[in-house]
């Protein structure tokens, strides 16, 4: 039996329950990573029903960081891994992909696309998993590996979405707003903006630093056609303080 | 004037004429250009359905989204196109790149084929392909294989990244002047291209339709702009312009507003009044107006002479009273009637004289 997670401003805005279909963008920068909001969404796919299961694909740290991380929250993932429920994709071993024997970047991001549907089918082909997560962690670091493509870039990810109509799975990417958003190139950030269907946008606050706030969250929902029929607010801001073993969402002004 | 516009697609062009062909333009501010898409082949579909239409049916080129939402969107309308024969789709959004069938030819993914469509696979830089099989999949559309159908392209900003600029605008013109097609529509997202891309387009287009922000009255802070996010979301201004046959183009405009997944085109109000009352911030001090301090503001009489009714005005300078005559003074003239009680008459100067820089207004004072 799963245990519900107690609702937090962050799982209220993201509305819904495993929210299937859906993609959502993470939005960060230098100042405020957005690192904190991936470590929830994944603790949230892991926790929410104990058929769900993640592929999480990860250019930035090995298995030992996250799991580091999420024990303070909770979540064993070396259980999680064994039990199936999570495949970990270590895109920094070298060996992984046959990146050392000389493929070109597209064959690897095309070697690499099968290898998350192909995990995603034997996922739902196992035991009837009823929500598979993929997440990408992060797509700046991605680009390094497709050798500076950003097209290339763009079209995994588009082939990752289409899984999201295909097997009804959700896509959470993070990226950095500030590598893309140079007047040259806004393209890759706008890109994504528009496939995505929920950005959320972590930056500092506007007044500067502050000791017991370390910055602000905009969620916006963009997809108005899941609509439960309640006037719902489509954008929602509120600040958030990162502790040590979890993170506080409130309103501003209302931090006591 | 939506309703202009899908009229206008519906009945095609005349005998040799090239094609009617829209292009819906949007931002990321403001993109709400999915939903007018949405809406036009919704109202479209409705023509073919209940045969209002000369035309035999859709041919839909999906590159950003999936058969299936057409489907599950027009299913939604009371249409089952899953084996309809006026509604057929090019899915440029599964594989368009052919990365899945290379895989499962090499047998590391299952071959899952969706529905009815047909899968395309786009050649870098060469649309030709694409362009025999909209046709064939229009030729479909009718017993002789020679009815006229409608195109519609989900999204043109899509093809651009895999062919250049003069191939994509080569293939809607090809489509506008062929024969059997009747009209074309397509979205295109004009933050992602050089203005000269999308000028290029819009040139090949009869009719362009843009939505845009809504024009709002200045808000700061920060609640504010998150208001504007949210209006952005739901309301956009939606303007059309036409290129009419005698080279006059003309320009529409309305208000769009999606509402619960419906989308609902009203005539265009140019006061921000009605969204600026519902988006002023919630504080303690009261903004807004009483009907009573509404009607008494507007009985105020403003202290100058251009009240414009028509009747003489009594003007008091604030040195004699008005039941006094006036004596020697600035005004040069006036006159005095010869009734108990005084009354002043005041014929403005401008009326009389040009104002002269050189002249110094004052030097008939007799100081």
């Amino acid at each position: 039996m799963a245990n519900a997670l107690p609702s937090n401003l962050l799982d209220e805005s993201l509305g819904g329950s495993s929210g299937g279909g859906r993609m959502i963008l993470v939005e960060d920068c230098v100042e405020t990573s957005g690192a904190f909001v991936v470590h929830h969404l994944l603790k949230r796919a892991l926790n929410s029903h104990s058929s769900d299961a993640v592929v999480f694909l990860s250019f930035s740290h090995p298995l030992s960081h996250y799991d580091r991380v999420l024990r303070k929250m909770g979540c064993n993932l070396s259980v999680q891994r064994d039990n199936k429920r999570l495949l970990f994709l270590d895109m920094l071993a070298l060996d992984h992909l046959d990146r050392n024997r000389g493929k070109t970047s597209e064959d690897i991001l095309i070697a690499l696309y099968g290898e998350i549907q192909k995990a995603v089918e034997i996922s739902r082909s196992h035991e009837a998993r009823h929500h598979i997560t993929v997440v990408i962690d992060d797509v700046s670091l991605m680009e390094v590996d497709a050798n500076g493509s950003s097209d290339l870039v763009l079209d995994f990810l588009r082939y990752c979405c289409s899984l999201t109509a295909q097997f009804g799975c959700s896509l959470i990417a993070l990226n950095h707003g500030d590598v893309y958003s140079t007047v040259d190139q806004p393209n890759l950030l706008l890109q994504l903006e528009y496939l995505a269907d929920i950005v959320i946008k972590i930056e500092p606050l506007a007044t500067g630093l502050a000791k017991d706030v370390h910055g602000q969250l905009t969620v916006t929902n963009r997809n108005l056609r899941v609509d439960s029929g309640k006037s719902r607010s489509r954008i929602h801001n509120f600040q958030f303080r990162i502790k040590d073993n979890s993170v506080e969402y409130f309103y501003p002004g209302s931090k006591t | 004037m939506a309703e202009w516009i899908c009229r206008t697609l519906r009945d095609g062009g005349l005998e040799g004429e090239h094609a009617p062909a829209l292009t819906i333009n949007h931002t990321i501010t403001c993109s709400l250009g999915f939903f007018v898409f949405d809406h036009i082949l919704s109202q479209l579909s409705s023509f073919i359905h209940s045969q209002k239409s000369q035309s035999s049916g859709i041919v839909l080129v999906a590159f950003s989204r999936s058969p299936l939402y057409y489907e599950q969107l027009l299913k939604s309308k009371g249409y089952n196109v899953s084996a309809s024969t006026w509604f057929k789709v090019l899915d440029c959004y599964t594989d368009p790149l052919g990365w899945k069938s290379k895989l499962a030819n090499s047998g590391r993914i299952a071959n899952d084929s969706l529905g009815s469509s047909v899968t395309v696979k786009l050649c870098k830089n060469d649309l030709d392909e694409l362009f025999s099989l909209i046709l064939h999949r229009g030729k479909e559309l009718s017993v002789d294989g020679k009815g006229r159908f409608m195109v519609a392209i989900d999204s043109v900003s899509e093809m651009l990244r895999h062919a250049s600029v003069s191939s994509v605008a080569s293939l809607l013109s090809e489509l506008r002047s062929h024969g059997q097609v009747s009209s074309l529509f397509w979205l295109i997202h004009s933050d992602l291209h050089e203005t000269r891309a999308t000028a290029a387009l819009e040139y090949i287009s009869s009719m362009k339709a843009t939505v845009a922000v809504q024009p709002m009255d200045g808000l700061s802070g920060n609640s504010a702009s998150l208001s504007l996010m949210q209006n952005n979301l739901k309301r956009g201004k939606f303007s059309v312009h036409v290129k009419c046959r005698n080279g006059l183009v003309k320009t529409m405009v309305e208000e769009l507003n999606v509402e619960n997944s419906t989308i609902n085109f009203t005539p265009f109000s140019t006061e921000g009044e009605v969204i600026s009352q519902s988006l002023v911030p919630k504080v303690q001090f009261n903004l807004q107006l009483s009907e009573k301090e509404r009607n008494d503001r507007a009985k105020v009489v403003l202290p100058f002479e251009h009240q414009g009714d028509g009747k003489n005005i009594q003007i008091y300078d604030g040195r004699k009273s008005l039941n006094e005559s006036k004596g020697d003074s600035e005004q040069t003239c006036f006159e005095k009637e010869d009734s108990g009680r005084g009354e002043i008459i005041y014929f403005h100067d401008s009326d009389d004289e040009m104002p002269d820089s050189d002249e110094d207004p004052d030097d008939d004072l007799d100081i």
